[in-house]
């Protein structure tokens, strides 16, 4: 009995659920019609506003370029979707194939995708986080209360955590000439994504536009005034900072609680998906009907010893949605492999930061072009023998070149001159990555290993 | 209008911050700042800077079709 029939007919009048009407969602449902699904489809989303772009919230909003409601995603196509938005899904009943609404609404599915994204990891003291003042930064809601709190003129902002997104909000600050002090707990910003050596770059920007940078240094707690607003921040070295405004940015968590005890692959790392995009189960079995995308995928990648990469990226979440379409209406034979090459980009204290491949898997750092002391150069990532990432400081134009070569799997340290070599790019010199089981603020792209699932298990081979 | 920039194409080339100066704008030596929601009244200039990106990274609406909630999935 061919498949065809039944592909046939999904793509007529079948019912496809997207949980998640993010970037992920959005461009997944686009590619779904544009590949000629004509049934049902059903977007659901947790927050009540139609798919937004989040990088804006951290720096075009915070700059008052633009405001939070003003950041909705344009449309690659009409889409004809039933949208059920302010509604988080609440389970997900594989055998029945339903999703469960908050509402109490239940949605059948012929195929599911997941891309339900992360959240802002809050701050772990529940009745210090509670206090006026204090902020996370992850949604337009965030977004909105944050920037009337910036307006307001705060006296100081302390931000928690020096990663890209805690970075840019410090920059944004220095910007609009607001005081800010920033607490990391590894030994520079960005150090978790990029190491030490490009890290110690971003912390004399930070210092030198002003900032008050304490790096090693963990923050203890928040207190507040008898009226239940924020006024202290403790540090672990015994110093303590007088702040009216306090952002954590102490990174993400996955969006995985709602499938709890449904048999999806899925826990606080994301859901372990095959390079197609299709979720494993807990028993690492691959599922038929259930495709994941964006931030929330785990995904075996080819490029990068199949090790499974869950990647933050604005790029991934776009592309990963779009294979993972593709796949979910066609045969097996059609389906292609989500080999996108991880890139990302910031901007703070006036530099464009570009990176494309893993650098956080590079045991080695060369600084092919330019110079860290300029502010301005290339940085190529080795990790044995090989290329495996690249960042940019203002030299964007340069980084198509290292993507081919990390897709080559081109040699390390490169056997060639490049364009404005230094003699500091003679030699590679130690990333300088902290160690893993040390937590900082955490990468962007998380290594997890080959496990499909959370839940271990063991081959015992039988005895002759 | 909504607009969003694939910032991992651009290249700083600028030709949209000449073409819709009121709606991109280079910040630093390379980094884009621009207006995800432009006045209607820059469209012309949207669109030549759409046309004129040299790496095409700029994105601007295909559809103006509303969101709304579908009828409860039972009715079908």
């Amino acid at each position: 009995m061919p498949a065809d029939g039944y592909l046939e007919r999904l793509k007529r009048e079948g019912r496809i659920v997207v949980v998640g009407a993010s970037l992920a969602g959005l461009r997944a449902a686009e590619t779904l019609r544009d590949e000629g699904f004509a049934g049902t489809l059903t977007m659901v989303g947790d927050e009540p506003y139609e798919p937004y772009d989040r990088p804006p919230l951290s720096k075009g909003v915070l700059l008052n370029r633009t405001t939070p409601d003003h950041t909705a995603l344009p449309r690659r196509r009409a889409l004809d979707a039933d949208w059920r938005l302010g509604v988080a899904a609440t389970g997900l009943d594989m055998a029945a194939k339903r999703v469960r609404l908050a509402d109490g609404e239940e949605l059948e599915y012929d195929r599911l995708l997941i891309a339900t994204g992360v959240r802002a990891r809050p701050w772990p003291h529940e009745r210090e986080a509670e206090l006026d003042g204090v902020f996370v930064l992850r949604t337009r809601d965030d977004a909105t209360a944050l920037q009337k709190r910036l307006t307001d003129g705060p006296r100081r902002v302390f931000v928690v955590g020096a990663g890209f997104t805690g970075s840019e909000i410090a920059s944004a600050c220095r910007e609009r000439e607001i005081a800010v002090t920033v607490a990391e707990r590894g030994a520079a910003p960005l150090v978790g994504a990029l190491g030490g050596v490009v890290g110690e770059v971003a912390a004399q920007l930070q210092r030198e536009s002003g900032v008050d940078l304490r790096t090693g240094v963990m923050v203890t707690g928040l207190e507040g005034d008898s009226a239940g607003r924020v006024r202290t921040a403790h540090l672990s070295d015994g110093s303590s900072v007088e702040a009216d405004v306090v952002v954590v940015s102490l990174g993400a968590t996955r969006n995985t609680e709602w499938l709890t005890g449904s048999g999806l692959g899925a826990g606080p790392r994301g859901i372990a998906c095959d390079a197609g995009c299709r979720a494993f189960d807990i028993r690492g079995i691959v599922t038929d009907d259930i495709f994941v995308a964006g931030d929330v995928a785990r995904s075996p990648h080819p490029l990068f010893g199949y090790q499974f990469l869950s990647l933050e990226h604005w790029g991934n979440a776009v592309s990963q949605a779009e294979t993972a379409a593709h796949n979910m209406l066609c045969k097996s034979v059609d389906r292609r492999p989500h080999m996108w090459v991880p890139a990302f980009w910031s901007s703070q204290f006036g530099v464009n930061i570009k990176s494309v491949g893993v650098p956080s898997m590079g045991t080695e750092i060369l600084i092919s072009q330019g110079s860290l002391a300029e502010r301005r150069f290339v940085g190529v990532y080795g990790y044995q023998e090989r290329v495996i990432g690249a960042v940019t400081f203002d030299q964007a134009r340069w980084l198509p070149f290292y993507e081919h070569l990390i897709e080559t799997t081109a040699s390390f340290p490169p056997p060639f001159a490049t364009v404005d070599r230094r003699p500091e790019g003679a030699r590679p010199v130690p990333a300088d990555f902290p160690d893993p089981s040390v937590p900082t603020h955490g990468p962007t792209v998380t290594l997890s290993g080959y496990s499909p699932a959370d839940r271990r298990m063991t081959f015992t081979p039988g005895r002759h | 209008m909504r607009v969003v920039v694939d910032l991992n194409r651009c290249q700083g080339y600028a030709q949209c911050a000449f073409l819709a100066p009121d709606v991109f704008e280079i910040h630093g030596e390379e980094a884009l700042l621009y207006k995800p929601r432009p006045d209607e009244a820059w469209r012309d200039d949207v669109v030549r800077a759409v046309t004129a990106c040299p790496v095409q990274a700029i994105l601007l609406d295909r559809s103006d079709e509303a969101v709304t909630a579908g009828e409860a999935s039972d009715a079908r």
